[in-house]
């Protein structure tokens, strides 16, 4: 019998940036980010799914989703919990607002301390940064062992893990002691749907500052009631994070420049896609030596 | 010491081309900073290597070599890394935005507190004048790279801490052999003080590494499909357009992420980057995180129904109409021309 583990899921809520819209872009040339849906990021998908996938395996293992984002980020928590996870931490505060990966990482290390999982799971990366730091990152601030580009946990045992990773060029089988930090690929299964029995017992799980700004009777003698409810809500106080290591002042890297992109005009050959047309330019296509 | 670092890959006694990219550029941005390039090779049995490191630019080769440090494992590099760059202090270092230098390089950034912008498209030295406190800062590294889904150009710099880190990705940099070749002068690194117990922990148990079959990258031309090809099946019309012209498939992040096409076949900010002679866009929209990745084409055609497409600003070609329709003629014509 395998033990039990305590899992934590590292999700972000993301614009979704692969179906820009024509509206996404503002007249003057600022990004639209209210055009832009908010999503789950699709790789925490496939890292919750692996967290899943590992409380099937050991039974009466537990999985946390913990984010880092404003208010309205308790919504992927909730997601998280009609596909199966037990609960949610939600990280909010105006002192996170301006961080980097370096300082992002250190406030959800400083809430892993609190939780102290026996292995801790991340997207590859995020569709909005795709940088790809973050969970190395917290793993170095935990000191522990990193395994990133996972694709498939092959075998869990009491105090090691073997996951196979997919590389660039080929695939890595290894194996890591516990506690441990893992990231996942998208190559990885997709993440379980929506449960209809799962959304009707947590379609309520609200955040504290969720019940505050509802002021509704009702919900709140329901979370009142139902532990399962309550979706956490940490604080820098919270976590017992360093200020200076927070927010702008505890990123290293800074934003010099940002440049909105336009295109350079440039005038370009209009064809149809009429016969005539597609001969005369791959007659010219020929001709300049570009083809052939 | 305050030079600039570039952490080389070796697989199987060969030096990835991505670092040899980052030596290239390493090189170009020492001459102008005035100081040395410097290579950093972690592996097993790497004598003869700073010859091709050399070739490259490098003035200097700090070599780890010992058994347990290939296969590459992320503690026992990182905390080499680590080491040496406290006790040499360089200004920059680079890595390759590799399925290695992207595990790697955030940890040594977190263990260094020094900040890292990961899969830069452009890398210049440049001054920079702090407006709140007044500081002026000179010859600092300008990070260059798409952000927000590629909606942004931001460039990001480290103005306080030490090394300032970029990863670059593989075909981003130009990869030229050094005017004048470096000195390549071996510095052992005395690793095993570096190194401690739990940095073997993580044991490779399986490892099979494949070369690349896709070959987007060498590829002259290169017939490339979006989300608009609209399905697997429509793109394998983009196959027979290719096997005509002797070119190789590419495909958007959106094409891929929908399914239509391998990984491989990546071409953009997250994929590969391509200068090809002749680059057909099909179903391509053209957003910046796509055409970041071959807006070097020569030549460019876009082929897609609607006429203001932005690909069609950066086409060199641009053929309004279905690519259903337009694929077949375009077979139909160069095959009736081309004898």
């Amino acid at each position: 019998m395998k033990k039990t583990l305590k899992i934590v899921v590292l999700a972000k809520q993301v614009p979704d940036t692969r179906n820009v819209g024509k509206d996404a872009m503002k007249a003057d040339g600022t990004v639209n980010r209210a055009a832009l849906p908010a999503i789950f990021n699709p790789e925490d998908l496939n890292a919750l799914e692996q967290a899943l996938i590992l409380k099937d395996l050991c039974p009466g293992s537990t999985v946390q989703i913990l984010t880092m984002g404003p208010p309205r980020a308790a919504d992927i928590i909730r997601d998280a919990m009609f596909r199966g996870a037990d609960g949610g931490i939600l990280l909010t505060d105006r002192k996170f607002a301006g961080s980097d990966t370096l300082a992002t990482s250190y406030a959800l290390s400083r809430a892993l301390l609190k939780l102290s999982p026996d292995i801790i799971i991340a997207g590859r990366q995020a569709i909005d940064g795709d940088t790809a730091q973050v969970g190395p990152q917290v793993a170095e601030k935990l000191g522990l062992p990193q395994v990133t580009y996972a694709e498939e946990i092959v075998k869990i045992d009491d105090n090691e893990i073997v996951i196979k990773r997919r590389l660039e060029r080929g695939v890595e089988v290894v194996s890591s002691p516990l506690p441990m930090v893992m990231t996942v690929n998208a190559s990885a299964p997709e993440c379980r749907p929506q449960h209809a029995k799962r959304v009707m017992k947590y379609k309520h799980a609200r955040t504290t500052s969720e019940l505050q700004a509802a002021q509704n009777d009702y919900l709140n003698a329901l979370c009142n009631e139902k532990e399962y409810l309550n979706i956490q809500e940490w604080s820098v106080a919270d976590v017992d994070a360093d200020d200076q290591q927070l927010g702008l002042l505890g990123s290293p890297t800074k934003v010099k420049t940002i440049e909105n992109v336009v295109f350079q005009a440039k005038e370009a050959k209009k064809y149809t896609n009429a016969d005539e047309d597609i001969n005369n330019l791959m007659v010219e296509l020929i001709a300049s030596h570009t083809l052939g | 010491m305050n030079n600039i670092i570039v952490y080389c890959e070796i697989e199987n006694g060969k030096v990835a081309d991505v670092s040899l990219e980052l030596l290239t550029k390493g090189r170009e941005l020492a001459d102008t900073l005035g100081c040395k390039l410097e290579a950093l090779a972690i592996g097993y049995n790497l004598q003869g290597i700073e010859k091709e490191l050399a070739k490259y630019g490098a003035d200097t080769v700090w070599m780890a070599d010992g058994e347990e440090l290939a296969p590459y494992r992320t503690l026992p590099h990182c905390s080499i890394i680590c080491g040496l760059f406290t006790e040499e202090k360089p200004q920059i270092a680079l890595f390759g935005a590799s399925s290695v230098g992207r595990d790697l390089a955030p940890r040594v950034s977190s263990t260094l507190h020094s900040g890292l912008t990961a899969d830069c498209t452009s890398l210049v030295i440049g001054d920079h004048k702090d407006n709140k406190s007044g500081t002026e800062y000179k010859n600092l590294l300008y990070q260059i790279r798409p952000a927000f889904g590629g909606n942004i150009i931001a460039t990001i710099i480290n103005p306080d801490h030490r090394p300032q880190m970029a990863t670059v990705r593989e075909g981003v940099m130009k990869k030229e052999e050094a005017k004048t070749p470096g000195k390549g002068e071996i510095k052992v690194v005395d690793y095993k003080k570096y190194l401690k117990d739990t940095d073997l922990a993580v044991k490779i148990i399986d490892r099979q590494i494949e070369e690349r079959k896709i070959n987007v990258k060498g590829a002259s031309i290169i017939v490339s499909g979006g989300y608009g090809v609209g399905s697997k099946e429509n793109f394998k019309l983009l196959y027979e357009l290719a096997e005509v012209l002797g070119a190789e498939v590419g495909a958007s992040r959106a094409a891929v992420d929908a399914g239509f096409a391998e990984h491989e076949r990546q071409i953009g900010q997250t994929g590969v980057t391509v200068r090809p002679k002749l680059y057909i866009a099909c179903g391509i929209s053209g957003q910046i995180q796509h055409t970041a990745g071959m807006d070097q084409s020569s030549m460019v055609i876009s082929i897609n129904t609607d006429p203001n497409a932005p690909i069609n600003k950066i086409a060199d070609y641009a053929i309004t109409g279905d690519l259903l329709e337009v694929i077949p003629k375009m077979i139909k014509y160069y095959k009736a021309n081309s004898k």
